[in-house]
């Protein structure tokens, strides 16, 4: 297989049962899925039909009972947590509902924390981290502390932080699940510009309009993938099409 | 189409090309392109119920055009328009009966009914989306309206997620 068609990320078979308290949870029942190099997929069911502990598995977050993933063809099988940990910084950058910023670093340590963890040398950290925080709209908050800014500027910079590195694989875990309205379009607009740039994303989220952005839907239930749908835009076979939906009565 | 017409009026006498040209400016892209055949039938139809009077402009290469004005009627009928609310949107009936009916035919699945209902949604809110994005940040009346459709579709999609869970 050239590059191209090896599969940024592969999963088969993923099962994985939250033992708590009470019966026994099954989160994830038996997961196969492929994502392309440069596919934006979005991944989207009701709350606990096990969508993020999905996303936690493919970011080695929590490690599955049964089956297997890839990264980039890569099996990681015998990884140990710190390989994850590695991949976490180089290969998959990874944005949550809360945001996780370090709440005693600045704006810009956050986003520059990764890239020298990762070895990049401290000039260039601060190169990356100043493109990113531009393209992002926060200059002038580099000093900042997380605390201090709204919630969507928060999530812009966990963006900057889980892109600083490049990484082949962005998840986003319900990135917009605690922005209001205008915060949710930010969102959008952002993961689809990295999107036409070529980043490949795999996104968690209850809100069909975030989902929308992606081109691929997967929807998920009870443990399995229910559907899988090619969002082409195609408008439906409707009289009317979109402008169905927008019509006045007359 | 026939009170926002009046309404477009209220401002002062105006004739067909204008209140369509007014009514894209307001709506924007989002909304569907007011056919201006339909506009003249529908002010006819004003005229002859007394909501509006005509006067015809003479125009000296052109034939004459006729401008509008509203009518006390007019004023009337838009006042009681303001007054009333309006009635709840209704729950895509179509295809709840599609869904209940489904079993005693066992000619089409629940589950699959549900996905392709779902996939047609999706693409749809993608294509709003895109209007979203494409319309003049200033215009918000326009991006209120797209913005309504989303809801009222993130709506939809909610509540096929209800059935789903519960039919599956």
């Amino acid at each position: 297989m050239s590059e191209d068609q090896v599969p940024v990320l592969r999963a088969d078979g993923l099962v994985k049962t939250h033992h708590g308290e009470g019966a026994p949870a099954h989160a994830v029942r038996g997961v196969d899925l492929s994502v392309r190099r440069g596919e934006f997929v979005a991944i989207t069911g009701p709350s606990g039909a096990g969508k993020s502990t999905l996303l936690h598995l493919l970011g080695g977050l929590q490690r599955p009972d049964e089956g297997s993933i890839w990264l980039d063809g890569r099996c990681t099988d015998s990884f140990g947590e710190a390989r994850w940990a590695v991949e976490r910084r180089k290969a998959i950058g990874i944005v949550f509902q809360f945001f996780n910023l370090v709440s005693n670093l600045s704006v810009a340590d956050n986003v520059e924390l990764p890239a020298l963890l990762a070895g990049v040398p401290p000039k260039k950290a601060r190169a990356e981290r100043e493109e990113l925080l531009a393209e992002l709209g926060l200059t002038g908050k580099e000093r900042s502390m997380p605390g201090e800014l709204s919630g969507g500027e928060q999530q812009r910079v966990a963006l900057a932080r889980a892109l600083v590195n490049h990484p082949p694989l962005l998840l986003a875990d319900e990135p917009a699940g605690s922005l209001d309205s205008k915060g949710t379009r930010e969102v959008m607009r952002l993961l689809s510009r990295f999107h036409g740039r070529g980043q490949t994303i795999v996104l968690v989220t209850h809100d069909a309009r975030l989902a929308s952005a992606a081109d691929r839907v997967i929807s998920f239930f009870d443990g399995r993938i229910a559907d899988d749908a090619a969002l082409d835009g195609t408008p439906p076979p409707r009289r009317g099409g979109i402008s169905g939906v927008l019509e006045l009565r007359d | 189409m026939r009170l926002p017409l009046l309404a477009l009026l209220a401002r002062g006498p105006a004739h067909g090309y204008e209140l369509k040209q007014d009514l894209e400016q307001l709506l924007g892209s989002a909304y569907p392109q007011p056919n201006v055949g339909q506009i003249y039938v529908t002010l006819g139809r004003l005229e002859k119920s007394g909501l509006i009077e005509g006067e015809d402009v003479e125009q000296s290469s052109r034939p004459n055009k006729k401008v509008y004005h509203l009518t006390d009627a007019g004023r009337e009928a838009l006042h009681a328009w303001f007054e009333e609310t309006e009635d709840e949107p209704r729950v895509r009936d179509e295809f709840f009966m599609k869904l209940a009916l489904a079993p005693q035919t066992g000619l089409a699945d629940q589950i699959a009914l549900i996905n392709r209902q779902r996939r047609q949604y999706l693409n749809t809110m993608r294509n709003l989306s895109k209007l979203a994005a494409a319309e003049n940040r200033d215009n918000r009346v326009a991006l209120l309206l797209i913005e309504g459709a989303m809801l009222h579709l993130q709506a939809d999609l909610d509540w096929l997620e209800r059935c789903q869970e519960e039919l599956e």
